[in-house]
């Protein structure tokens, strides 16, 4: 924080009371063994502090990615977005109220798909909108099936199972699956990590061209800076864990729709590029001199 | 298509393979050849006494074989059965004991499996009965029964409970996190959850449960019906007592092809369950 870089925000004016998401002071300890067994068998575990006080406000309709050094918490921290963990300390509101439990006005998209293997696409599809609205009618079920698989350029490819899919063609269905169900936001914990540079690439344009549609609330973990950059309104640094915390907040003003040529051609590109890799580097580098050291 | 064009010399290389160098027609091959040569040494060591008297020459057993897979369906008496009668006596028993039983362990392996306290409190009883012998269960089986075809169909019970209980419990525990965590955000209701996502993501452990089970109903029934009357192994039993040895060896036979049909029922079952997760 301490030379000037390019639109960054302090993270405590971020406050704000029109924000759709609100993470106020979150932490996240997970609990170690100290029980009598785990002493008997000399296999006591410290408490673990993954995230401290975290704060942040996501408005409606922004694009925010989350980078960080690898094992910092930024899956710990999306998890307890979509409520399938629980938070240790501090709060999460949404649209106001505090998250108790998943739901389906998040919906998520994993790295590794997450597909039912015995359900085809349109199966994948259908059983994500039934789930949400059991009473939904056969004509609109269909409907709303048949327009996200067009939306992610599956069509053709229905009745087919996951396992006859490539790796980028499952995450489409991934991410139709996360958008059927209307939700009001979008989750995704590294929706292309497990992609070749090329599909990656393909996706990420998808993604923007998608988001241009819907203009959904979207919140990705992310380890490329790139995509980070093509995607994102905003990108929260994390630091590295223990305790990690949000190190800055970078304001990414490239108009859209975006490119990943013409971006590059914006005077700030090459700004918050040097930014990011900096903070990047300087996190793992820690982590690594951490691990040496100790 | 694309790529096919594109190699037209691996194709015709391909295409102008000799046959013998065919994997499947070499084991073939070998099969035929190592079956002729143990046909051969049996038929040659039969006839000039090799093995101890009253050994059947090969052909004495094919004619034999021959005979009653031709005449399967006669009747003359309890003791003298068409083996086609026998087969589906055993055959009977096992599908009644084998469908009880899987109806018991496949519900019950799920309530278990869903349950970490259900786990605990029957893990006990299940790793307490699953190394008996199916045979001790015999007497008890006649005792409380009194009735041999009864006790039969009790045997194939118990006997081939277990596996699919065992299985149909570490499938639904073992169920990806990934999965659930979708039902999760989806909002799904537990029984939803359980119906829609568990039962098939575990179903194939359940196939291959069922699978065993098959494998051990079959082995039991053979072993059972020797002390029982009626069945297979009631026959091989009666032409033991006859001192018929062809007959026992055509027997023998017949069990293990039935075994095998049944298991490739199953095998091919379990591909079909399996969309890609073990292949
Ligand atoms: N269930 C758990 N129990 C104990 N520690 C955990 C648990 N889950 C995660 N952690 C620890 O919390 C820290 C943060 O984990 P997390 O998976 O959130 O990191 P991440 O930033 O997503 O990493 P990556 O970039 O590799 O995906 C790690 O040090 C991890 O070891
Ligand atoms: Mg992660």
């Amino acid at each position: 924080m301490s030379t000037a870089p390019v639109n960054v925000i302090d993270p405590v004016d971020t406050r704000s009371s029109t924000a759709q998401l609100s993470v106020r002071n979150v932490a996240k300890v997970f609990p170690g063994k100290k029980d009598l067994f785990s002493k008997l068998t000399g296999k006591t575990r410290r408490d673990f502090v993954a995230i401290q006080d975290i704060s942040l406000d996501i408005e409606p309709n922004t694009f925010v990615s989350i980078i960080g050094p690898s094992g910092c918490g930024k899956s710990t921290l999306l998890n307890m977005i979509a409520g399938l963990s629980p938070v240790s300390g501090g709060e999460i509101l949404l649209n106001g109220a505090p998250i108790t439990g998943p739901g389906p006005d998040r919906g998520m998209v994993f790295q590794n798909y997450a597909l039912m293997p015995w359900m085809t696409v349109e199966e994948n599809l259908r059983f994500a909108v039934e789930t949400v609205d059991p009473k939904i009618s056969a004509k609109k079920r269909d409907r709303i099936i048949k327009e996200h698989i067009q939306l992610v350029g599956l069509t053709g490819a229905e009745r087919k199972h996951p396992h006859e899919l490539s790796g980028g063609m499952r995450q489409r269905v991934g991410i139709a699956r996360a958008l059927a169900i209307n939700p009001q936001m979008l989750l995704m914990d590294e929706p292309f990590g497990a992609l070749d540079a090329l599909t990656r690439g393909f996706l990420q344009d998808e993604i923007e061209r998608i988001w241009e549609q819907q203009r959904k609330t979207v919140i990705m973990i992310t380890h490329s800076i790139e995509e980070a950059l093509l995607l994102s309104d905003r990108i929260v640094m994390m630091t590295r864990g223990p305790a990690a915390r949000i190190d800055e907040i970078l304001e990414v003003p490239f108009p859209r729709p975006r490119n990943r040529d013409t971006i590059q051609q914006h005077p700030a590109y090459k700004g918050l590029k040097a930014e990011m890799e900096s903070h990047l580097f300087r996190e793992t580098r820690a982590v690594e001199a951490e691990r040496v050291g100790g | 298509m694309a790529a096919s064009h594109s190699t037209p010399g691996l194709i015709v290389a391909e295409r102008q393979a000799p046959l013998w160098q065919n994997e499947n027609v070499r084991a073939f091959a070998l099969f035929m050849l190592s079956l002729g040569i143990f046909l051969l040494f049996w038929e040659i060591g039969a006839k000039s006494g090799w093995f101890v008297k009253g050994v059947p020459t090969a052909t004495e057993t094919i004619k034999e074989f021959w005979w009653w897979v031709t005449n399967p369906f006669y009747r003359n008496g309890p003791n003298d059965l068409g083996i086609g009668w026998n087969l589906l006596i055993s055959l009977r028993r096992v599908a009644i004991g084998y469908i009880a039983a899987s109806l018991v362990a496949v519900p019950l392996g799920i309530l278990i499996g869903i349950s970490p306290v259900a786990f605990k409190a029957f893990n006990p009883y299940v790793q307490l009965l699953k190394p008996i012998s199916p045979l001790a269960w015999l007497p008890l089986g006649l005792y409380l029964l009194r009735d041999s075809e009864k006790t039969g169909i009790f045997i194939i019970f118990i006997s081939s409970i277990w596996p699919t209980l065992i299985n149909t419990t570490f499938g639904v525990a073992n169920v990806n996190q990934d999965y659930l965590d979708v039902s999760k955000t989806l909002g799904a209701s537990r029984l939803w959850t359980i119906w829609k996502v568990i039962i098939p993501a575990a179903l194939p452990n359940i196939v291959s449960g069922l699978r065993i089970s098959m494998g051990i109903a079959w082995l039991v029934i053979v072993a059972a019906e020797m002390l029982l009357g009626t069945g297979l192994g009631y026959f091989i039993w009666n032409e033991w007592n006859n001192l018929s040895i062809p007959n026992i060896l055509v027997a023998i036979f017949i069990i293990g092809l039935t075994g095998l049909v049944l298991d490739s029922l199953f095998a091919a079952l379990e591909k079909f369950v399996a969309f890609g997760r073990n292949s």
